[in-house]
């Protein structure tokens, strides 16, 4: 048996007629899409422009002097608390969700009052809205007048936000924990491990991984809530922006601060999908 | 090699749709607005002519929102001594009892006045307002005139510091002394431009969003002193928080006299109306016996410099 010769062979008439075809409609599909995307952007944006109101609209959310102006403060509560108060409170919120999740998982008798607690815990402060959280440690705890605690505003907001965001994260740690498979703890079992050997090496990397994009739902949504600090007087990016719009009478430095969050959002992304793509290759070790 | 063809127009009919109902929706908008605006932007002259009256101000040719109404708004709570007990409806306190004697000179009587609530921060926001003057402690200052209309000044404000009895800010003497301290004020308020510009505190001001949370953090230790306008001040020491003390009062502006103004829509017809009200409660004492009554005297307080 020998193959054809692959330099041999000539489409049919037919074939090329297909072609033809295939190459027409695409061309009138890809023309289409053009028109549509086009008139689309033209009908919104002349709606907007031509509106009666655009340049007012223009003068109160788009001035660029305002812009200007509002920039240093802004900048300087951004990096100053928001970012901050970000990188302190996420790695407290990850080990308390996750210690309170495993503590759900408990399975010993002795440890029920643990595992209420922390049924408690989730119910309580998932249920009361963050802002009324911040308020209520951020003025209340300093009112006890306690020895020792600290009177700082800005200290009971961070406690009020890792709180908070605990109750939310514990549950999705929740979720990834009784994602994994039952057989996975058999295994464990089957290997001679304890209940809590297996949890530590069996169950929670797997499910560590697997609620990773969840977790990063949180950890924007954390990132915009820095700015209920401003609750306690605490000048962070967005207050600042509202502070000078207050004055000034002009809605522009809403629209900065707005950029400030996206900008820090989308690398934060883009960091997570590679995390998890890494640890996804880990895990087939090699495999395709 | 059709599959991406058809999904290709699908959405074209998909972006189509939308694209029609808002166009569709966008039109009686647009008409609206428009003549919302022209009518809006005349001046008292304008409609003046459209109408057979010779005044102006005459009560029935008023462009009031809600014609034989006049629509008055301010921010909820509604504080003291400007209101009392959070009800603007009651002619009581300073800035109601204003309110209605405006309202009385321009006509109307004390039914035909509605409160809205209008939140600070919402007041000078574009576009048609949902009130025909917003009364709430407003500052007047050239950069917000750009942005909406204010009548003339109908109190004369300078700022005062609130400290607690037997604490260090309570002993300052001067402006100077008060620069070491951490110092609160309320968001977008001259008091807190006050301290920015002529205290300049070495530690940068807590900015509170209403005086309530200003005196809870004065009260928990969490600021050394709060600014507020004097009547606020008196208030909040007589009343509120009676281990507090007035320190002292100045000028935000170091040679200008700060004033309140009721605050209009840009280019709104009432303005002349307004004032020429203000000018007669004013001219036969009405308006200094209105801050007799509900404002307390401020000659005692020291002037810091």
């Amino acid at each position: 048996m020998t193959t054809p010769d692959p330099a041999a062979w000539e489409p049919s008439d037919r074939e090329l007629e297909r072609r033809a075809v295939r190459r027409r409609m695409a061309l009138r599909s890809r023309l289409i899409a053009t028109l549509a995307v086009g008139a689309f952007l033209a009908v919104t944006l002349g709606a907007i422009l031509a509106s009666p109101g655009w340049p007012r609209v223009q003068e109160t959310f788009f001035s660029w002097e305002h812009a200007r102006d509002s920039f240093g403060e802004i900048w300087k509560g951004f990096w100053r608390y928001n970012v901050v108060i970000f990188l302190i409170a996420e790695p407290l919120i990850l080990v308390l969700g996750l210690g309170l999740a495993v503590a759900r998982q408990a399975r010993s008798p002795w440890l029920t009052p643990v595992r209420g607690l922390a049924v408690v815990y989730t119910d309580l402060f998932r249920g009361v809205p963050t802002l009324l959280l911040v308020m209520l440690f951020g003025f209340g705890m300093p009112a006890l007048q306690l020895q020792g605690v600290p009177n700082s505003g800005l200290f009971w907001a961070i406690v009020a936000l890792v709180v908070s965001y605990a109750a939310y994260v514990a549950e999705v740690f929740r979720a990834g924990i009784e994602s994994i498979h039952p057989s996975q703890l058999a295994s464990a079992d089957a290997l001679g491990l304890s209940r809590g050997q297996a949890m530590r090496h069996v169950v929670v990397p797997q499910a560590v991984r697997r609620v990773i994009p969840p977790l990063l739902n949180d950890f924007v949504s954390l990132q915009k809530d820095t700015a209920l600090v401003f609750v306690v007087g605490v000048l962070d990016a967005v207050w600042a922006a509202q502070d000078y719009g207050n004055y000034h009478f002009n809605y522009t430095p809403l629209v900065v601060v707005a950029v400030f969050f996206v900008v820090l959002t989308i690398p934060l992304a883009r960091l997570t999908d590679w995390l998890q793509r890494r640890m996804a290759e880990r895990e087939r070790a090699g495999q395709r | 090699m059709r599959q991406p063809d058809i999904t290709l127009r699908r959405l074209g009919v998909a972006l189509a749709a939308p694209l029609l109902l808002f166009a569709a929706a966008c039109a009686p908008q647009e008409d609206s607005t428009a003549t919302d605006s022209t009518s809006d932007s005349g001046s008292p002259s304008e409609s003046a002519s459209d109408t057979t009256a010779a005044d102006p101000c005459a009560t029935d040719s008023l462009p009031t929102l809600t014609p034989g109404t006049l629509t008055v708004g301010t921010d909820s709570p509604a504080y003291d001594p400007w209101f009392r007990n959070n009800d603007p409806s009651n002619g009581k306190g300073y800035e109601s009892a204003v309110a209605y004697a405006v309202a009385d000179r321009l006509g109307f009587s004390a039914d035909q006045v509605t409160w809205v609530k209008v939140p600070f921060n919402s007041s000078y926001k574009p576009g048609a307002k949902d009130f025909d003057f917003d009364i709430n402690q407003i500052s007047i200052t050239p950069e917000r005139a750009q942005v909406v209309d204010f009548s003339d000044g109908y109190y004369q404000a300078s700022q005062a510091v609130i400290a607690l009895k037997g604490s260090a800010a309570a002993g300052a003497t001067s402006l100077a002394d008060l620069q070491g301290l951490k110092l609160g004020a309320q968001t977008g308020t001259t008091s807190l431009t006050a301290i920015r510009d002529v205290i300049k505190p070495s530690e940068d001001p807590a900015v509170f969003p209403n005086t309530n949370a200003a005196k809870q953090a004065l009260l928990n230790g969490q600021v050394d002193a709060i600014l507020a306008d004097l009547p606020t001040a008196f208030y909040i020491v007589a009343v509120e928080i009676p281990k507090g003390t007035i320190v002292g009062q100045f000028q935000p502006t170091s040679g200008e006299q700060e004033e309140f103004g009721m605050l209009f829509e840009k280019g709104s017809p009432l303005v002349p109306c307004v004032d020429q009200a203000l000018q007669s409660l004013k001219d036969d004492g009405t308006l200094a016996g209105i801050e007799k009554q509900w404002l307390s005297d401020t000659v005692n307080v020291p002037v810091l410099q």
